[in-house]
């Protein structure tokens, strides 16, 4: 099916990372990247499970107006605990430890990232942070949302809201080592030729991802602890009876979290840049433009927050500004967006799965972007603020966006990790059962909020049932569309078809190495000599190249056949 | 990975590793300005708009031990400084006697903080149910270690700062979450740097830092700073800023 089937069957390498060492203390006290990685997978897929269940326990509550399943208090609980595992315990973590780690040494060339035993480190405390969560919902559970609003999260709410902050800020800590780590081994560890614009933009998105990480995280770290310790210990930043400002928190909190939604779209926005070169055999289009793109979202990012508080009685003119602000965020997004399609054209494209998930990704970004806008726009957002409307926007860009990113990252780089593909129809299937139980789910949410209905109340007015009724019903087949992947992909681990090195084949160095890749990742350090995503120069790669070196003809896709 | 020697495995060089943890230390440190900035900025908003309040509570601290303390942190930072010099010009005795020196500063700096702390408790001065900062006003007899000039003083400024802000001891809470939370954080920070200096301790003795090899010495010595020129902030936010007008 793919070019190299040709040739001999390949064969599972004699040694590789999987089975250099063996033992469960092998594992917890690895200090090799890939292995964390496997690491993070196991934890992060169990955290999507947990805020999977809850997301499932709001739907089927709003099955019906009056929702039979859960009292009011209950359902506060649980739309917070969905919140608070897909932000904190899931999306951030997802691509960069999961994805980042294992893939930027092998991007740079780099036997191990700069820090390992760091890196180590940060999934303990990822781990740790998380079962202090855990703990907090089966103590009580948290209702405050996940945005944990003060002097509610801090005076009032009757659940168990300190352990679970204490834990969001214990995670913090994951993932500013996280980037740290990162952004040093992008500096000193890259391989010779190596240069910074032949970097992958894998790379790029998550040096921009990095750099959001420590910025922003140790604020959200701060401010947290100082909610955590207004609850225990009684200071009174935020408690408007000591004079304190609930606002106050609420800046703090988005200055972080704006930046945060970056943290949770950019490593996918790098997933889809190398997804699209690979299988349309192209360049890709405008790479310093993507590149430097990455960036100015980084820095722009942390200059919107304000967006998210037009309701809160600030200035007029501070609005007006961060309004126009958050337009200017949109920029290098749509730059992106509009590269990624020029890269298309012209191009030979093959619809392998990771494909569709970046076509996915396309249609649904820019859905989940545009809508960005209307919210940004003043005189929009007053009457579409906090309604279901803002729900669907963001699940259009976090759901939509990032998780498709995630997992056609994740089928992309399956054959590097496990050393075996997954089965090719079942996974396209399953691509098309999240695209449709996605859009069934989230779209009529649009509808539902430009008609009025609030996000976060545990009952609505009849004439909203069918839209409910859609959603829920969609959110039944994304469900078994995460299923799927889940079960194909562990099967696929250990009874998959043999990959080989490069079984797309693509041109990022981690392919330049044996799948599974050896402990020390390369036999000799790598000495790059080409562009990135440069299909006419790569003899090594075996594909057909019409006119001689340097010819901008049409490569042969993927598949023979199509 | 495996280490030849001081070199990790996933260097090439000791050169590239240096470098390496050089620049991991100095992100790390850019992460912790932005983590006390929170912090800052809460105290600063607040210190403008409770601006007798916040003055009220500068008075209450002691400017001896305060003053004090900021000295045994420059000398802590000055020994630690010269136990880097020392690492990197391998003499080894000399390490082990400045990171030795630089651990017992430390340690004063936290018997004065403990002394401090004691102090705001005995005088009612935590933020929370009890807390009350006319309690030594109200009642000297409780607070004796308060001197009587300094008491009449104390007394004299609070009935203007009350005139001023009738809502004195709400808005003095806050002064006090911000002091115990800023102090606080760096304490914790000394802590955390006190252990690392033990970690140095330990290997210094073993004689591991020379000329060619003493970058942990390099890196710890960056945090330390980094604790001191907190606290270099710190001292003026509250200690100095409008007091005794
Ligand atoms: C790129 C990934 C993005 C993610 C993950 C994301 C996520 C979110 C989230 C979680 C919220 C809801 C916050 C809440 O009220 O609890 C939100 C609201 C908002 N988003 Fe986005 N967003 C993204 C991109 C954008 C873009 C590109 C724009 C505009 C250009 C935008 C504009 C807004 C605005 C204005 C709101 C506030 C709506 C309101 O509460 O009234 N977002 N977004
Ligand atoms: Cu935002």
């Amino acid at each position: 099916m793919r070019t190299e089937a040709t040739g001999p069957a390949p064969e599972m390498p004699e040694k590789h990372y999987l089975n250099a060492t063996y033992g469960i203390r092998s594992w917890l006290l690895t200090t090799d990247h890939k292995r964390i990685a496997l690491l993070y997978l196991a934890s992060v897929t169990f955290f999507f499970f947990i805020g999977g269940f809850f997301a499932m326990m709001i739907r089927l509550h709003l099955l019906t107006p009056n929702g039979y399943l859960l009292t009011p208090d209950l359902y506060n609980r649980m739309f917070t605990m969905h919140g608070v595992t897909m932000v904190f315990f899931f999306l951030i973590p997802s691509i960069p430890a999961i994805l980042g780690n294992f893939l930027i040494p092998l991007m740079v060339g780099a036997k191990d990232l700069a820090f390992p035993k760091i890196n180590l480190l940060s999934w303990y405390i990822y781990v740790v942070g998380g079962l202090f969560t855990l703990w907090s919902m089966v103590n009580g559970g948290l209702d405050t949302g996940w945005t944990f609003y003060t002097p509610f999260s801090t005076l009032y709410s009757n659940s168990a809201v300190a352990p679970a902050v204490v834990g969001v800020f214990i995670t913090g800590f994951s993932s500013i080592l996280t980037g740290l780590n990162f952004l040093v081994t992008v500096h000193t560890m890259r391989a010779p030729g190596m240069t910074w614009f032949r970097l992958p933009l894998f790379v790029w998105a998550h040096y921009a991802t990095s750099i959001v990480m420590i910025l922003g995280t140790p604020v959200i770290a701060i401010t947290l602890g100082l909610a955590a310790m207004e609850r225990v210990f009684g200071l009174g930043f935020f408690n408007p009876a000591m004079g304190g400002d609930p606002i106050l928190f609420q800046h703090l909190f988005w200055f972080y979290s704006h930046p945060a939604v970056y943290i949770m779209i950019l490593p996918a926005m790098g997933v889809i840049s190398e997804l699209i070169p690979t299988f349309a055999r192209k360049r890709l289009f405008g790479y310093h433009f993507v590149a430097a793109a990455s960036l100015a979202i980084a820095v722009i990012g942390f200059v919107v927050w304000t967006h998210h508080m037009f309701l809160t009685g600030q200035s007029t003119y501070a609005a007006v500004a961060f309004s126009f602000l958050t337009f200017i965020v949109a920029i290098p997004s749509a730059i992106k967006t509009f590269n990624w399609t020029a890269t298309l054209f012209g191009g030979s494209i093959s619809f392998d799965t990771p494909m569709l998930y970046a076509f996915g990704f396309l249609g649904l970004f820019m859905i989940g972007g545009l809508t960005g806008l209307f919210l940004g726009a003043l005189g929009v957002d007053i009457n579409i603020h906090d309604t279901y409307f803002v729900v669907a926007h963001f699940h259009y860009i976090m759901v939509g966006g990032a998780v498709m990113g995630y997992l056609g990252g994740l089928h992309f780089w399956w054959p590097k990790i496990t050393g075996r593909m997954y089965p090719e129809w079942l996974a396209r299937i399953a691509a098309f059962i999240l695209f449709i139980g996605f859009n069934f789910t989230f779209f009529p949410q649009f509808i539902l909020g430009i008609m009025g209905m609030p996000r976060r109340y545990h009952t609505y007015p009849p004439e909203f049932q069918i839209y409910n009724v859609m959603s829920t019903a969609g959110a039944s087949i994304l469900a078994i569309g995460y299923l799927l992947p889940m079960v194909y992909l562990t099967w696929a681990a250990f009874y998959g078809k043999v990959a080989g090195d490069n079984p797309w084949p693509a041109t990022g160095l981690e392919w330049k190495t044996q799948s599974p890749p050896l402990t020390e990742n390369f036999e000799v350090t790598p000495v790059v000599t080409w562009e990135a995503y440069d299909f006419h120069n790569r003899p090594d790669l075996g594909l057909d190249v019409p006119a001689g070196k340097g010819s901008p003809g049409v490569v042969a896709p993927a598949h023979g056949d199509d | 990975m495996h280490r030849t020697g001081a070199l990790y495995g996933q260097f090439k060089t000791l050169e590239q590793q240096k470098d390496t943890a050089t620049l991991g230390m100095w992100i790390f440190l850019v992460t912790e300005v932005m983590f006390f900035g929170g912090i800052m900025l809460a105290y600063t908003i607040n210190r403008h708009t409770y601006f007798h309040a916040f003055a009220m509570g500068s008075n209450t601290l002691s400017l001896g031990l305060g003053g004090f303390n900021t000295v045994v942190l420059l000398a802590s930072s000055f020994t630690m400084a010269m136990a880097v010099w020392s690492a990197q010009t391998s003499k080894k005795g000399l390490i082990t006697l400045f990171l030795s020196l630089t651990i017992f500063l430390g340690f004063v700096f936290f018997g004065v903080k403990y002394v401090e702390y004691a102090q705001k408790f005995h005088h009612h001065l935590v933020p929370g149910k009890t807390f009350d900062i006319f309690y030594c006003v109200r009642n000297p007899a409780k607070c004796s270690d308060i001197d009587a000039a300094d008491m009449a003083k104390e007394k004299e400024e609070i009935e203007a700062a009350v005139q001023a802000d009738p809502d004195l001891n709400a808005h003095a809470q806050l002064y006090y979450s911000a002091y115990f939370g800023m102090t606080g954080l760096h304490a914790l920070h000394m802590v955390i740097g006190a252990g690392l200096l033990f970690w140095l301790l330990k290997e210094s003795v073993a004689g591991r830092f020379n000329a060619e090899w003493n970058n942990p010495v390099d890196i710890v010595g960056l945090y330390w700073h980094f604790v001191d020129i907190v606290w270099i902030y710190l001292f003026p936010l509250l200690y100095l800023i409008d007091r005794h007008k």
